[in-house]
């Protein structure tokens, strides 16, 4: 850290990350890093059919093959268990048919990739080649591969315990929606296609869990946002008492989403432990990752908007389409938030979503960074877009007629959260987000570059999007701060942390509450031994969670070294402060006590009596209940420049203002949005899952599946507003998501302007080259354009 | 994601490897491993014997002998694309080794290894094809030479039989004032290409074509040469017509079924690239002449 950086308070500071001196020389600790004695390997055997009945599974073969210690079907793991599936699902009165997954598979297989069988073997070579030797009959069966085609009359079942494929439905409505387009002056209809891609991280997933028989405790080094919760579930499915299941989230390569679900895997690969009495590796290869890992992929939205003349909107309605994949390990949160982040930083006075959520044979459906939010954001925007169009308006006009204004704060939505509350927007100022917005991107000049270019020969376009994110979903998150004899400061918490930045966050909000260095806390996440209670990371929640734990418990802490030390020092604890580690008069460093010695005394000696009035223990326990979501929000402003004979984009200029209350951190906030909008713009132009008509996967790798790379990122202009949530004593709201909301739709708008000559409208994502080339020469478009 | 066993084999010189391919069944050598490897770990192919040709020096290196430059099977990618002597005598191949996968994987990959491997959408055939490529194939019975252009027999395969391998590529060099371009569409960046074209042209005093190779990959299992649109352009003044029937030449070509790569979009390809390859491969030999 550097001189600068030596301020009164570390909250706000841009302090370099605690967590990037080990992981830059190579001293992180993922879960491939773990070797234990004797351990063996894990591999799986998946279903190469998206729809089957599963036969006979002869594992004779695979189980003589040298190194080969257990093959592993549903039925050798059944009595290990409490239930046939492993309870998953998050409870909603929406769901028809509650589908968890199997251990492995039981009696037909729903995807390509599910697994079927699991070989325990001296190394994932072995288990590999004995994979080979397993035979399975299926009998196939009709595959659903379009959520559409599922939900039609006569459609084949995507499972056969299910009697069709309406998983669930639900709508998300307020107002008087119909008689709102009754008195409209405009109405428009439009319908959308919209694919996700997946989570992607660096690192796939992957486990290592230890029996040990002496001390009948599980233990599971897991690479998961989730850590209580994968805890929570292996007690219940393995019939285990609490103390008996231990989950480390040792550092863990990325997270966005994935890593929140509990995959089948996961439980397989901790009863072959039981089963076994050895530890058991398994780290999923880039081929399973594509085949397994649950995606976010399509959904068809059909919507109408209705304006006044002035483009002022009265309502939308609409019906949305969404592909659930084969089970619900996570419920039906992904498409609602798609639906209640339509709304977004308007005043929509009427709205109606139904939403059908389509069983397919593909890989359970469940949320990558955004999680659904940056669909709903699309829609709305291309909306807009083209009421802009109707009415003849500028495009940052229409919008400028239409947000929420600051004296509206807080703001009541008129929807409901996933808990039953009201959905109300906590505080910022939209206009002005989007007013700087446009300033830095130089909106209003835009038209004299686009003629310039032009003149070059060149074809450009600007884009503009408005977004909202809920964030710091509760119920709560816990943290810890406690101080021993050592001196040294401990934050224990329930978050965990994939590469966000959580232990330095949380160092930060500590440091300032004990008058310590951040680089002075050792913060100890994802580790249920550690932290009784805790939940983990999603929803972009661990800064507003977590964070106000942490700055709680530490001020419980500080109050207890002020109420010793005043005892101590005869002095007023007003006249105390905290600083270097040490509680002394202020103005007077030298007459002090350290905190050691504070904690030291508070240890206590035996038989001897404590500071009079205060419990024993330099230590405090938080756990931090929100009152209500906070509502982060942003503008984006982009420019691209599109060769219309290769249809090739290239974005060369992306501005984003973006408002998160109150930044701990404005670096590592930076990160967040720019890896946000890399994601985004990812999803806006390449990332396309695809699969045969037959439900098999073409893009296993990347080679077909594209990422988003720096080659192909522009430097992203991040701008901060600090609109602070009064919904918690931080002022903080959450960060992770946001920069991917915006993203797709701004690219879209984008490239619709720099292609409207050609009579382009952009409503499928991603808008790849070949799609666009349809797009722009129907009469050479043919059925595979839809890739 | 772990390879099938295989034993490894690593030959110290070229005779040695040879008598490896002929007595060892199912065997595969191995270069810059690049592809190869990959495909093993997917299973995708599970040689019994892997013979490593990395340890090989006399397989690797860059000569010019006579009108040809000689580029032996094992040259590493960015060895050829950083070389003066391709610079100066064949700059085309250093403009399309660019292109060529990531610089990471060009530090390990080799010339005769992308040669032999073929696949569609590599960009070193396509420069070799342009370049009349004469392609060295030898065995523990001898060597053979045949054009670049008799290679592929289908996807991914070639008429190198199992006891063979290529060992030398001669490339045929142009002029000094030749023009040459290499131009490519991906379908994000540093990927994959979707269509690629490989152009050279010299003129002649009065600004007409008098020589010019235009070969397209991507298109179809193996690159192709628009040899009748090269013979017509010959003495054609290299203008902004002649480009463009150039282009209409390669948009009229079949292209193949590919995933993500449309054959209409891939034919529309062929004729803006090859448009502006020639274009550019024109301009450089006219400024070249100036």
């Amino acid at each position: 850290m550097n001189a600068a950086q030596q301020k009164e308070t570390w909250f706000g500071q841009a302090v370099r990350r605690l967590e990037d001196d080990a992981l830059l020389r190579g001293k992180g600790r993922f879960v491939d890093d773990i070797h234990l004695p004797g351990m063996l390997h894990a591999a799986f055997l998946r279903s190469p059919y998206a729809h089957a009945r599963l036969g006979a599974i002869d594992t004779a073969a695979a189980q003589a093959l040298p190194g080969v210690v257990r093959v592993l079907t549903y039925q050798d793991l059944r009595p290990l268990l409490t239930c046939d599936r492993i309870p998953l699902a998050m409870p909603s009165g929406a769901i028809r048919f509650d589908v968890d997954p199997f251990v492995l598979a039981r009696d037909e297989v729903c995807h390509v990739g599910e697994p079927i069988a699991l070989v325990i073997a001296e190394s994932r070579h072995v288990a590999e080649d004995a994979l080979g030797l397993i035979g399975v009959t299926f009998d196939p069966l009709p595959a659903i591969v379009d959520p559409r085609e599922g939900l039609k009359d006569g459609a084949p079942q995507a499972r056969l315990d299910c009697p069709d494929n309406l998983v669930a439905q639900m709508s998300a409505a307020y107002g008087d929606v119909d008689g709102a387009f009754a008195g409209a002056a405009h109405v428009i209809a439009e319908d959308f296609h919209i694919h996700k891609g997946g989570g992607h991280s660096i690192e796939p997933r992957g486990l290592v869990a230890r029996f040990d028989a002496g001390e009948d405790l599980l233990t599971v080094w897991d690479s998961t946002q989730m850590p209580h919760q994968a805890k929570r579930v292996l007690v219940r499915t393995l019939g285990l008492a609490e103390h008996q299941v231990r989950v480390v989230a040792p550092d863990v390569g990325g997270g966005f989403g994935p890593k929140f679900v509990f995959h089948p895997e996961e439980l397989a690969v901790a009863a072959a432990a039981v089963l076994t009495g050895a530890p058991v590796k398994w780290i999923e290869d880039r081929f399973e990752n594509f085949m397994s890992t649950v995606q976010e992929r399509d959904q068809y939205w059909s919507v109408e908007a209705a304006c006044d003349a002035e483009g002022r909107l009265m309502g939308i309605r609409g019906t949305l389409v969404h592909d659930h994949g084969a089970y619900t390990p996570y419920g039906v949160a992904l498409p609602y938030n798609s639906a209640t982040n339509l709304i977004g930083p308007y005043v929509l006075p009427s709205y109606r979503l139904d939403i059908a959520l389509s069983l397919t044979n593909l890989i359970p459906s469940t949320p990558t960074r955004g999680a659904g939010r940056p669909q709903g954001t699309f829609v709305m925007e291309r909306l807009l877009d083209r009421l802009a169009e109707r009415l003849g308006l500028d495009r940052a006009e229409i919008r400028r007629r239409n947000l929420i204004q600051p004296a509206q704060m807080p703001y009541d939505s008129g929807l409901k959260t996933r808990d039953g509350g009201s959905m109300i927007y906590d505080s910022g100022d939209y206009p002005q987000c989007m007013a700087r917005a446009l300033a830095h991107a130089g909106w209003d000049g835009f038209e004299a570059r686009r003629a310039k270019a032009r003149a070059e020969g060149r074809v450009i376009g600007i884009g503009l999007s408005n977004y909202v994110e809920g964030s710091g979903r509760g119920p709560f998150e816990s943290a810890s701060v406690r101080i021993g004899p050592s001196g040294k400061v401990v934050v224990t918490t329930g978050a965990a942390a994939q590469g966000q930045g959580t232990v330095t966050m949380l160092a930060q909000v500590v440091a300032d509450g004990l008058g310590v260095r951040p680089d002075a806390v050792s913060v100890i996440a994802g580790d249920t031994a550690a932290s009784p209670l805790g939940l983990g990371a999603f929803a972009s929640r661990q800064a507003v969670t977590a964070g106000n734990a942490a700055h709680q418990a530490a001020g419980e802490v500080r109050a207890k070294v002020l109420k010793v030390a005043s005892q101590w020092l005869e002095a007023d604890p007003e006249d105390l402060e905290l600083s270097a580690g040490r509680v002394h008069v202020k103005g007077v460093p030298g007459r002090g006590r350290s905190l050691g010695e504070v904690a030291s005394a508070l240890a206590g000696l035996p038989g001897f009596a404590l500071p009079p009035g205060t419990p024993p223990g330099l230590s405090a326990a938080v756990d931090y209940q929100p009152k209500g979501m906070t509502y982060c929000n942003g503008t984006h402003v982009c420019e691209v420049e599109v060769d219309p004979a290769t249809c090739i984009v290239s974005v060369t200029r992306y501005v984003v203002v973006h408002d998160c209350g109150r930044l701990i951190n404005p670096m590592m906030v930076d990160g967040q949005i720019i890896g946000g909008v890399v994601h985004g713009l990812g999803t806006a132009l390449y990332e396309l899952m695809a699969y045969g008509d037959d439900g098999q996967p073409l893009t296993c790798t990347y080679a077909d599946y594209l990422l988003a790379t720096a080659d192909t990122s522009p430097r992203i202009e991040v701008h901060h507003m600090e609109s602070p949530s009064p919904l918690n004593p931080l002022g903080v709201k959450g960060a992770g998501e946001s920069g991917t909301i915006a993203a797709l739709a701004v690219i879209a708008s984008a490239v619709e302007d720099a292609l409207k000559p050609f009579g382009v409208a952009v409503r499928d994502l991603p808008a790849t080259p070949s799609r666009l080339f349809a797009l722009m020469h129907p009469d050479l478009a043919t059925p595979e354009a839809r890739l | 994601m772990k390879a099938a066993p295989f034993a490894y084999h690593a030959p110290a010189t070229k005779a040695e490897a040879l008598d490896m391919l002929a007595g060892l069944d199912d065997a595969r050598v191995l270069a810059g491993g690049q592809s190869l490897l990959p495909m093993m770990n997917l299973r995708l192919a599970g040689p019994t014997h892997l013979i490593d040709l990395n340890g090989v020096p006399e397989l690797a290196g860059i000569s010019r002998a006579g009108d040809a430059l000689v580029i032996g099977t094992m040259t590493r990618q960015r060895a050829a694309e950083r070389a003066a002597l391709v610079h100066e005598a064949c700059p085309l191949l250093a403009e399309a080794m660019e292109h060529v996968g990531f610089q990471q994987t060009r530090n390990r990959g080799t010339v005769g290894g992308s040669i032999a491997h073929m696949d569609p959408t590599a960009e070193i055939p396509v420069a070799a094809s342009a370049l009349d490529a004469m392609l060295t194939v030898e065995s523990a019975a001898g060597a053979r030479q045949f054009p670049i252009g008799e290679l592929a027999e289908g996807y991914l395969m070639t008429q190198i039989a199992p006891d063979e391998m290529l060992t030398r590529v001669a490339l045929r060099l142009w002029p000094k004032g030749h023009g040459h371009a290499f131009e490519e569409v991906t379908r994000r960046g540093e990927s994959f290409c979707v269509v690629c074209v490989a152009a050279l042209a010299t003129l002649d005093a009065s600004g007409a074509f008098s020589r010019l190779a235009i070969a397209i990959g991507g298109l179809a299992e193996a690159p192709v040469r628009l040899s009748g649109i090269e013979a017509d352009l010959v003495g054609a003044r290299a203008d902004q017509d002649a480009f463009r029937a150039a282009g209409a030449a390669a948009g009229a070509l079949a292209a193949d079924e590919a995933p993500f790569a449309p054959p209409a979009y891939k034919r529309h390809l062929a004729g803006v690239l090859t448009e502006r390859a020639l274009a550019r491969a024109a301009g450089r030999a006219r400024r070249a002449a100036a």
